[in-house]
């Protein structure tokens, strides 16, 4: 006879709603993950896109992620004759807020050489740049639609295309323009400026600049070679992409990360401790149940699986009822959630452990029970 | 009555609880011989040791001094682990309670099966003996109703049914007929009396009124002090 089950069932609507509470925590800590896990994922974002071996940068400089890096645009010629590179593209960022549909948009701008490494993998909706000049690709995030323009700087752009998942590691939606269009918003001055310079006798010649250039090395070649001779240029620097992934972690986002660790960390104590306290009391209501079990004959083990097993229902219940909330929810979230199946193994097996810790208190407590309380007297 | 009749053989059993100014005599030297088919009412006082005794006998509680042979078996001697000795009171001891202490979250047919279950009976010839009893104690049309929704009757005649459903050799009952008026409890004696003649069991109740087992063929009493020292039958 399942006794664990009958009293579930006797008990049925005050059971759930204790599981439907665990749940909201259970969502809780799963959000706490997921932006956790987004985090990092929004951060690499933007250094994944390009799918890099090499990124050449200002020396002396962390790379156009972590910090502000200005090369000279031909340098990407020398970058591709270099033996062993496939080919090289070079790169711009920048972060501009535009109007749209009556709102602001915060933007990352990147400028790619269409052909050449820097664009996104893959667009979702729409069509790639087709025309040198003023059309752009949007983060779907952003709100934008293929066909809608947006002014950006002195110009208006087209929406050719979407893409997914692109953004900088604060959370602003990427837009993909041409090189030719980014170095363009990155100069253009109000035209009242523009005049004032020019009276001053500064005609605007200054080289073009990039942020950095990012190649794709051909099977085989050794991408340390080929980062200790961009080293030896003096004024320029090369990471390879693990590197650069590496130090935009510990650069960029670390302390946010570290913040939010944390913050999961208590979080998941707390539940810890709600888990075993709901646990406990459940067990300590039905101490007289359980001293009339042990007095008609029920061994330890009937005493100790009744508990043990309304635990696991519990967790497993509270557990199932988050992660549906979590995946319901979690587009909602101005910033991206993630959510990997290992982390739902992860929490199960925490929460596992939890419910067989907090059921060990309440079967040490049932297994004290003098079966004469039920007798009386 | 033969000397292989004897259930119950209390001798010398003696309980006491703390040391020094603050020992207390719950027990003191009882000797307590019943036999198959006895009924046995132990009158006294509140604090006199009755339901002391009634726990040591169940296995529930061991003595400071003393020898318990119950069926035969020689307990408290050291040898019986406690998990020996629940097994023991699965097998041939069943209580009735002052309150009827059914599980509020199993049916009345499902409280009196729970004691075959966990005696290791096949389900359904659980369930057949539990409707059989229940049947037996005119409570066979509220099988499937939860305790919360029988009457204080029902509820203890179901207690009834499962003190007897694996026809234990020996059945304690402390108060037994407390919670019912004097036609029930009338009714409830009549029948542990037919039990204990037809089962051959023996039963000793903790209770206040010595008369509820008068006209049983073989019923005595036997009467505690408030210092639990017994008195002569």
């Amino acid at each position: 006879m399942d006794l664990a089950i009958k009293e579930i069932r006797h008990g049925l609507l005050r059971f759930v709603l204790t599981c439907f509470g665990l749940g909201l925590l259970m969502t809780v800590v799963l959000a706490m993950i997921g932006i956790y896990n987004g985090l990092v994922a929004d951060a690499l974002a933007v250094v994944k896109a390009p799918a890099a071996d090499v990124w050449v940068v200002a020396a002396g400089t962390q790379g156009p992620c972590a910090e502000a890096s200005s090369i000279p645009a031909d340098t990407r010629e020398a970058v591709a004759r270099m033996p062993g590179v496939a080919e090289a593209g070079a790169i711009t960022y920048q972060t501009i807020e535009a109007a749209h549909a009556g709102k602001t948009l915060r933007s990352y701008v990147i400028g790619f050489e269409p052909g050449r490494p820097g664009g996104p993998q893959r667009i979702v909706e729409g069509r790639g740049l087709g025309t040198s000049h003023f059309e752009l690709l949007a983060d779907r995030k952003t709100g934008l639609v293929p066909g809608d323009t947006i002014r950006l700087g002195r110009d208006r752009f087209t929406v050719v295309g979407l893409v997914e998942d692109a953004m900088n590691s604060g959370g602003d939606p990427a837009v993909h323009v041409t090189l030719a269009d980014a170095m363009a918003l990155q100069a253009a001055l109000d035209p009242a400026a523009a005049r004032v310079q020019t009276a001053r006798g500064d005609g605007g010649l200054r080289p073009p600049t990039v942020a950095a250039v990012i190649a794709r090395l051909e099977p085989g070649a050794d991408v340390a070679l080929l980062t200790a001779t961009v080293r030896q240029w003096k004024h320029l620097s090369a990471l390879s992409q693990a590197e650069q992934e590496q130090l935009l972690l510990a650069l960029v986002v670390d302390r946010a990360r570290r913040q939010i660790g944390l913050f999961l960390g208590i979080l998941l104590s707390v539940s810890a401790v709600v888990i075993a306290l709901i646990i406990y009391t459940m067990t300590m209501e039905k101490l007289k149940q359980i001293a009339t079990l042990k007095l008609i004959g029920a061994p330890d083990r009937t005493i100790v699986g009744l508990i043990v097993q309304q635990a696991l229902i519990l967790g497993a219940s509270g557990l199932g009822i988050g992660l549906v909330l979590i995946l319901l929810v979690k587009d909602n979230f101005p910033r991206r959630i993630v959510l990997e199946p290992f982390n739902a193994l992860v929490l199960t097996g925490i929460i596992l452990v939890v419910c067989l810790i907090a059921s060990g208190l309440g079967v040490r407590a049932a297994l004290k029970v003098d079966p004469a309380t039920a007798l009386g007297g | 009555m033969t000397p292989d009749d004897i259930l119950v053989d209390v001798q010398g059993v003696a309980k006491h609880y703390g040391t020094g100014e603050t020992r207390v005599d719950a027990l003191r030297s009882v000797d307590l011989r019943v036999h198959a088919g006895e009924v046995i009412t132990l009158l006294g006082p509140s604090g006199s040791g009755k339901t002391t005794l009634l726990n040591v006998i169940g296995c529930i509680l061991a003595p400071t001094a003393g020898r318990v042979e119950l069926d035969g078996d020689a307990v408290f001697d050291g040898k019986w682990l406690r998990s020996d000795l629940r097994r023991l009171r699965l097998d041939k001891i069943d209580f009735i309670f002052q309150a009827h202490n059914l599980l509020p979250f199993l049916t009345a047919e499902e409280n009196v099966s729970v004691v075959l279950d966990l005696a290791g009976w096949p389900t359904a010839k659980g369930r057949a003996r539990a409707l059989e009893l229940l049947d037996y104690l005119e409570v066979g049309h509220r099988a499937k109703v939860k305790p919360a929704l029988l009457s204080g009757g029902e509820a203890q005649r179901v207690a009834i049914a499962r003190a007897l459903a694996i026809r234990p050799r020996i059945i304690l009952a402390d108060e037994p007929t407390a919670a019912l008026d004097s036609g029930r409890a009338q009714l409830v004696m009549d029948l542990l009396r037919k039990l204990a003649t037809e089962q051959k069991a023996c039963i000793i109740a903790v209770t206040h009124d010595e008369k509820i087992f008068d006209g049983a063929a073989m019923s005595r009493h036997q009467t505690f002090q408030a210092d639990g020292m017994e008195t002569k039958p």
